[in-house]
């Protein structure tokens, strides 16, 4: 008699774990697809009145968390936040942006999900990644660059060419593969973020950080013992990021983008975030005609 | 697949530092808490202080403080990649948890044995390694088992320090292929070929143990 009723109850577990298990993944598949389906971004804005931007939390200029106020500020904040009011004069339309912290690693995966409709964090255009997302024209005009310390007698890319020297990077940056062109002898370790990736080299983990211009000068105002080196390896503007086959969103925002760059909105805002900033000359990066 | 296939390297690469450092963290981690283990019983009050300070500090903070904490501030004073900081901070994790199994394992021992082993001429680390360690392992083996599987899971950490592991390669392979997905379904594919026979031969070990019982 026991021994049936242990029977019974591990076959009805069984059962019930089963059933469990499939209606999970029928349930998942459905959503999963029903996500994937088509969506047009533009539409799906102008039916919910607001524009869902992923933007950084740990570039210093571009997107910081401020701790007292608990939301990102920099210059990709504010330029999402002109574009929006921008687009909605252009659609006569009312749009609030909102904003959604992305890192580097998740960002794309958050689009492809619909959980935000662009991303203003600074993603530089490259033609791989236009196979996965759709760029708008570019926004920032970046380049990569090496932060040395002062006194590390490291000048230039070609100081680091050799297997003694390690280059800190940040995962999902395009940074790594360009150090393995410049410099194919040095090692390169990729880190979580840029404050991990300042310690480190503070630890003597590394010799140099390389990534775009801008953050390390982000970087280096903080840090005075460091210094940006060696001019621009690459250069690697920055576009606003939507999901794949978005061409009507993506016009928008480039005539948007346009119309900031000729009312002057675009250099108060350069001349905002980077007018403070040392060794950097605001000329290379305001629009002039 | 085509994932698997474009990154393969990549993902071998990984998945031998992660092995690597799960064997010598696993070898290390059992030697240190076994030694503390010991430490903890004897009838030194000064050993046994140490032995405890050591287990409650390295229980209770987490481990990729830990970490950082070899990778950015030791590594000051001696040079250490972030393989091995992350190594030696995994290794000294586990000793804590692996301490506390073999304690409870020497203490389901009676005292009799200890005691008749002494009055038999053997003194505390014969009796200690002849008569109460082997019973007392035997008890602690499927508490173990839990702690070396933790232990390889755990190794994920040196990703935050560049230990060149699994997660490391994995999240590098995410970055670059936009694949997110798939990529984190194969880096735990990976994690299981370690940890499934961990597992098959821990349940082994103690089937057989019954049996000689």
């Amino acid at each position: 008699m026991e021994k049936a009723k242990k029977r019974r109850f591990g076959i009805i577990a069984t059962i019930i774990l089963i059933l469990a298990i499939v209606f999970g993944i029928v349930w998942a598949q459905n959503t999963v697809s029903h996500n994937q389906k088509h969506q047009d971004t533009l539409a799906r804005v102008k039916k919910s009145g607001k524009i869902v931007w992923g933007v950084k939390a740990d570039t210093k200029l571009f997107g910081l968390m401020d701790t007292k106020t608990g939301s990102s500020e920099g210059f990709d904040v504010d330029l999402a936040k002109a574009v929006t009011k921008q687009m909605s004069k252009q659609l006569d339309e009312k749009l609030t942006p909102s904003f959604v912290t992305v890192t580097t690693a998740s960002k794309v995966q958050l689009l492809k999900n619909t959980n935000i409709d662009g991303v203003f964090g600074v993603m530089t255009i490259t033609p791989e990644r236009a196979k996965i997302v759709d760029f708008s024209q570019p926004y920032f005009p970046a380049g990569q660059s090496l932060l040395v310390k002062k006194d590390s007698g490291i000048n230039s890319i070609q100081d680091l060419n050799d297997p003694s020297k390690t280059v800190l990077v940040v995962v999902g940056t395009t940074a790594a593969q360009n150090i393995k062109k410049f410099a194919p002898k040095a090692k390169t370790i990729a880190l979580q973020d840029y404050a991990s990736a300042m310690q480190a080299m503070k630890s003597g983990q590394g010799q140099a950080i390389s990534t775009d211009n801008a953050i390390l000068y982000g970087l280096a105002s903080e840090n005075p013992d460091y210094h940006v080196v060696g001019g621009t390896l690459t250069y690697g503007p920055y576009g606003a990021a939507f999901d794949h086959d978005q061409k009507p969103m993506v016009k928008q925002v480039d005539q948007a983008l346009d119309t900031l760059k000729a009312n002057g909105t675009y250099n108060q805002l350069i001349k905002k975030w980077f007018g403070q900033v040392p060794g950097l000359d605001l000329n290379e990066l305001e629009v002039h005609k | 697949m085509t994932l698997l296939d474009h990154y393969f390297s990549v993902f071998l690469q990984g998945f031998g530092h992660t092995l690597l450092a799960s064997l010598y963290a696993l070898v290390g981690s059992l030697i240190l808490g076994t030694f503390f283990a010991i430490m903890q019983v004897t009838t030194s009050k000064v050993a046994r202080a140490i032995g405890n300070i050591y287990v409650q500090v390295f229980r209770n903070i987490p481990l990729l403080i830990i970490t950082l904490f070899f990778y950015l501030a030791v590594a000051k004073v001696i040079k250490m990649t972030g393989f091995t900081a992350g190594t030696i901070a995994l290794t000294l994790y586990t000793s804590a948890f692996i301490a506390e199994s073999v304690r409870a394992g020497i203490l389901s021992i009676e005292a009799g044995q200890m005691e008749g082993a002494r009055a038999n001429g053997l003194n505390f680390w014969q009796a200690m390694r002849v008569i109460v360690l082997p019973q007392a392992f035997r008890v602690a083996i499927p508490s173990l088992g839990n702690q070396f599987i933790n232990l390889v899971k755990n190794s994920s950490i040196l990703a935050f320090v560049g230990g060149l592991d699994l997660m490391y390669q994995g999240n590098l392979v995410a970055a670059n292929s936009f694949d997110t997905f798939t990529t984190y379904i194969i880096v735990g594919a990976f994690y299981l070929i370690i940890t499934l026979p961990l597992s098959y031969y821990i349940q082994y070990l103690e089937g057989q143990l019954k049996k000689k019982a």
